[in-house]
């Protein structure tokens, strides 16, 4: 009876999942196996052009085969990037996160309020207000240059730095968040026990808080990494159309590129890296901990 | 709270005269001073306090919560530093060391110990610290498992076993590195009654066979009595008194302490005779009662005394007695009965009368009594 109760508790969520989640998945998934139509949509028709695509390409003129170095250059830059971003975020999330938890318990929600101020305004002004801190006559190039210290701007937007810059800001708070839950459960005892067994600052680092606080490094990664892989604003804004990442390319084949099915094809691809991913990364971190 | 500065003579009445030369200094404090907080709001936890702990003993710092004995525990370990004053161990002041230069080692109130560890992987996290090669810290967690009798769980969790074994492990742990000082906080108040009493038993002995310097922190004035060689009585960031149990419990120099360890009766008496160590007091009165003083103390006018219950007895009838009332109530409690006396100035006396035979008739509520001190019972306080 009580079981029974709780599940319909969860029905409403479990609803909107299998219809705005589990129902579109499914169309992507159909379309990625059909002909593209001639002005966008698709023609039903069964075909596997789109999944061969993603993959390879013909020479228009001789038919040879050969790798489709563009998809694969883009694969390769979104997870470089995604990566790049994660531990940037962890670099950064980790000592703000700690810094909050060790605060007394009246300060910190203070400091967890001013870590999600960001999340007021929307993402893609933020975006724009990042573009005019770092290009060419924005406020760092103006400023070297104005005391004198560069001669000519550096060109920081529209480079992989700047989509990696974009991405650590908007997704910090993801990582400081779950890194906080963790920090704050942390018995700061075992920390002073630590440093009573003769570990040194680095060693206590290493041997005890890691550890302890390895469920929310895993959690803050998972949620940096995921968004960062299909990010499309960011890279839009920052990356200027010529260094593209998975989600940049996806849209670009529902848009200008009218191949629904590639699209489709390619947001699959997506799926199964992410899925990829974070099985490889969760397998590995806990049988670490098994040890 | 005067004449709590360095004073050589001030502990000489309870350090006893032996003809053995004094035992070396472990850990002498000097001057410590702990504030907490910013100006306004600070705390003065420890106020400029002096003390010595030798090699080789178990000394309790016994005292309520508040009065600043976790806070010198933590400044020996190093979690904290003091604002003032030094602590040397072996001569050398480390005050400002951090906690893994020092080679102390502590068991934590509630054991602290790694919870991602195995009970052999806690017990050789120091030694590993300490870059000891693996061949030694296995056999010296070995050695520490069978100290504290726990080899049966060595690849256990830390979360797989007992309060009481959690207990062992820590006290493992914190041995193997083979400190020259143990300090341990309350260690045992989160075990119930019956593991704690054998626990007392076991750290006594853990203590005998390492030959280690225990530093012990309790609020127990029964467990400090039982297992201390020496106890400081701390209250209000002071040190009041330094003394082996049976000095503190029966030669208490001041009111807190007489009334923290034990129960006791104060009793306000003038001065009449002083005289080298004793003193002739006239209580309630007429009558006259010759009472101890703690050294170099110079008792004058109204002073304050105390007399254990147990150091009191009911007069005969016609035996001359030092107080006298009304037996105002009788507690039975197996082996003593607890007789409260209402005296003649209305304030309450309390003996403590074993019940060794059938001599319950003297005691009904209501009847008229005296009661007589026995030899040395009664003590002058400072304060």
């Amino acid at each position: 009876m009580a079981a029974k109760r709780s599940w319909l508790l969860s029905a409403p969520a479990l609803g909107v999942l299998i219809f705005a989640a589990s129902g579109p998945l499914l169309i992507v998934l159909v379309y990625s196996f059909l002909k593209a139509g001639a002005y966008g949509g698709v023609v039903w028709e069964p075909s596997t052009e789109a999944w061969f695509k993603v993959f390879f390409q013909r020479d228009i003129f001789d038919d040879t085969l050969s790798f489709a170095d563009a998809h694969l250059s883009i694969f390769w830059r979104s997870v470089r990037l995604s990566l790049l971003t994660t531990v940037l975020a962890l670099a950064l999330g980790f000592p703000t996160a700690y810094f909050i938890a060790t605060r007394p318990a009246k300060s910190r929600n203070l400091w967890l309020f001013l870590i999600t101020i960001p999340f007021w305004t929307n993402l893609l002004i933020r975006t724009f207000a990042i573009m005019e801190v770092i290009r060419n006559e924005g406020l760092i190039n103006t400023t070297l240059l104005s005391l004198g210290l560069i001669d000519q701007p550096i060109q920081i937007l529209f480079t992989d730095f700047a989509i990696a810059l974009g991405m650590v800001y908007v997704y910090l708070p993801l990582m400081v968040l779950p890194l906080y839950a963790a920090m704050e459960k942390l018995d700061f005892r075992l920390v002073e026990a630590g440093y009573d067994l003769y570990a040194n600052r680095f060693q206590v680092l290493k041997r005890v808080i890691l550890p302890l606080v390895k469920p929310g490094i895993v959690a803050g990664s998972i949620l940096v990494f995921v968004p960062s892989l299909g990010a499309y604003v960011t890279p839009r804004v920052l990356g200027g159309g010529k260094n593209l990442m998975l989600g940049n390319l996806i849209e670009l084949q529902f848009g200008q590129g009218r191949n629904w099915p590639l699209g489709a094809a390619l947001s699959i691809t997506l799926l199964v890296i992410v899925m990829a991913a974070l099985l490889l990364y969760v397998r590995t971190v806990t049988k670490e901990q098994h040890r | 709270m005067a004449g709590v500065k360095a004073d050589p003579g001030r502990y000489r009445d309870t350090v006893p005269d032996t003809d053995v030369a004094a035992p070396a200094i472990a850990i002498d404090i000097r001057g410590v001073t702990k504030i907490f907080g910013s100006s306004e709001s600070a705390v003065r936890a420890l106020d400029a306090v002096d003390l010595g702990i030798r090699e080789n003993e178990f000394f309790t710092l016994l005292g309520p919560s508040g009065c600043g004995k976790t806070t010198l525990l933590r400044l020996i370990a190093g979690f904290d530093h003091p604002n003032g004053g030094q602590i040397f161990l072996d001569g050398i002041d480390i005050a400002p060391l951090p906690p893994y230069r020092r080679p102390i080692n502590t068991v934590f109130q509630n054991y602290a110990l790694f919870p991602h560890m195995t009970v052999a992987g806690n017990i050789g996290f120091g030694l590993e610290m300490l870059g000891k090669p693996k061949a030694e810290v296995a056999e010296r967690v070995d050695a520490m498992l069978r100290l504290v009798r726990m080899e049966a769980l060595k690849d256990r969790r830390t979360s797989e076993i007992s309060g009481g074994q959690q207990q062992r492990v820590a006290l493992a742990r914190a041995l193997a590195p083979a400190p020259k000082v143990l300090l341990l906080d309350e260690p045992l108040s989160a075990l119930d009654l019956k593991l704690r009493k054998e626990m007392q038993i076991e750290l006594k002995r853990l203590q005998h066979e390492t030959g280690i310097t225990f530093v012990f922190v309790t609020h127990d004035q029964e467990e400090a009595l039982t297992m201390s060689d020496r106890i400081a009585v701390m209250h209000d960031g002071h040190i009041l008194q330094v003394g082996t149990p049976r000095d503190i419990y029966e030669r208490p120099a001041e009111r807190f302490v007489a009334d923290f360890i034990g129960e006791t009766n104060f009793l306000t008496g003038r001065a009449i005779e002083v005289g080298e160590g004793w003193a002739t007091l006239e209580l309630n009165g007429d009558r006259r009662v010759k009472a101890a003083v703690p050294d170099g103390f110079e008792p004058a006018g109204e002073v304050t005394v105390v007399v254990r219950p147990e150091h009191a007895v009911l007069a005969d009838e016609g035996e001359q007695a030092d107080l006298a009332g009304i037996i105002d109530n009788i507690i039975y409690v197996g082996t003593d009965s607890h007789v409260r006396v209402r005296l003649d100035d209305a304030s309450l006396f309390t003996l403590r009368v074993q019940n060794v035979g059938a001599d319950h008739a003297a005691l009904d509520e209501g009847r008229r009594t005296g009661i007589r001190f026995r030899p040395g019972a009664a003590r002058v306080l400072k304060d």
